[in-house]
């Protein structure tokens, strides 16, 4: 039946029916899970979270047209691959910034994407590179709610003290994505 | 509040083994997958549009309709409607019982050979009812009648068949 499947979901892309394609990523911190629109990358969902739920909040934010088609993701698992192999300095995938609220939410985002690998800012820089110093709280709440951990590297950003704060996988992931790219 | 579409894939894993049995009593296993493709694709063009609550009845409509349109482009072309043989299922039963009511042996094929000679709404009601295995009030739904027209659809179809498995039973002799 698989095959049947597979048939059937490649005859859907032919004809634009699949609004949003999901796969899952195997990573050294457990199987990830990554959706696309024909836009591009739009939720990179961390081990740590539910997956299903994951797709359930695809088909009810973007489009109930969601269904697993690794094919279209071939892109961004082998860059993901490569990352976690430092063997890729830099995600060059085309994102689809739809389930980040627009505005200053998104400036934080769009601005944490641009911070190098081996490099960290602090929450004020982001709010700073953002638009408002003063609003570092609200950055992050921002990076709280990243669509797409990892290529938007939020882990990147850390507390004025030099303490690593708070992830949305634990801050233990956030430690091991920075010391896999050599931050800390 | 509308009830929420679950994502597609959830929905195409949740109804593709059930329409399937119920396409390959309607049309026969050799035909079957090329509906059951037309079915789903359908389903996806116009999912977005769908009712929430009875999609069952909803795929199961569609791929109605898609049983009928085959039977129609067939009987236009010459070649002849529903071969018994085309009822075995040439594949070994998978693990659903669904499935296996229509992959048996020489018995069960000339029964169903015996359904495909069925007026199409007593075929799919029998279908719906023994192979799908839906209770009377769902396949009511699925065919857009009442729970009593449905029951009376299996009921007329079953004395067909027992009537077809007497001439069987004559035929033996």
């Amino acid at each position: 039946m698989s095959e049947f499947v597979d048939r059937l979901v490649a005859k859907a892309d032919r004809e634009s029916l699949l609004d949003v394609a999901y796969a899952t990523v195997d990573t050294p911190l457990g199987t990830a899970l990554v959706a696309a629109t024909p836009r591009g990358v739009v939720r990179l969902a961390l081990p740590n979270e539910d997956l299903d739920r994951v797709i359930g909040q695809l088909a009810a934010q973007l489009s109930p047209r969601v269904l697993e088609y690794p094919a279209r993701l071939d892109e961004p698992r082998r860059e993901l691959d490569e990352y976690f192999e430092r063997r890729r300095d830099r995600f060059e995938l085309s994102l689809d910034w739809s389930l980040s609220h627009p505005g200053f939410y998104r400036r934080v985002l769009r601005a944490t994407s641009r911070v190098p690998l081996g490099e960290v800012i602090t929450y004020g820089d982001a709010a700073a590179r953002a638009g408002n110093p003063r609003a570092f709280r609200a950055a992050g709440t921002a990076l709280g709610s990243n669509p797409i951990p990892i290529v938007v590297p939020c882990h990147r950003v850390i507390r004025a003290g030099g303490d690593i704060g708070n992830y949305g996988g634990g801050p233990e992931m956030k430690r091991f994505l920075l010391e896999l790219e050599g931050a800390v | 509040m509308a009830q929420a579409l679950p994502p597609f894939q959830a929905f195409l894993d949740d109804h593709l083994q059930p329409v399937r049995v119920f396409l390959r009593g309607m049309v026969g296993p050799n035909d079957a997958d090329d509906c059951l493709q037309e079915t789903f694709l359908a389903a996806l063009r116009a999912y977005p549009r769908a009712e929430a609550t009875n999609l069952r009845a909803w795929v199961l409509t569609i791929a109605r309709r898609k049983a009928i349109d085959h039977h129609r482009s067939r009987s236009r072309g010459a070649k002849p409607v529903a071969e018994p043989q085309e009822l075995i299922d040439r594949q070994a039963p998978r693990s659903g019982s669904a499935d296996a009511a229509l992959g048996m042996g020489p018995r069960h094929s000339a029964i169903w050979a015996a359904v495909a000679e069925l007026p199409h709404g007593q075929r799919a009601a029998v279908v719906l009812r023994f192979a799908v295995d839906l209770r009377y009030r769902d396949v009511g739904e699925a065919l857009g009648t009442s729970e009593e027209a449905a029951r009376q659809n299996v009921h007329d179809g079953l004395k067909k068949l027992r009537a077809s498995a007497r001439d069987l039973k004559e035929m033996a002799r």
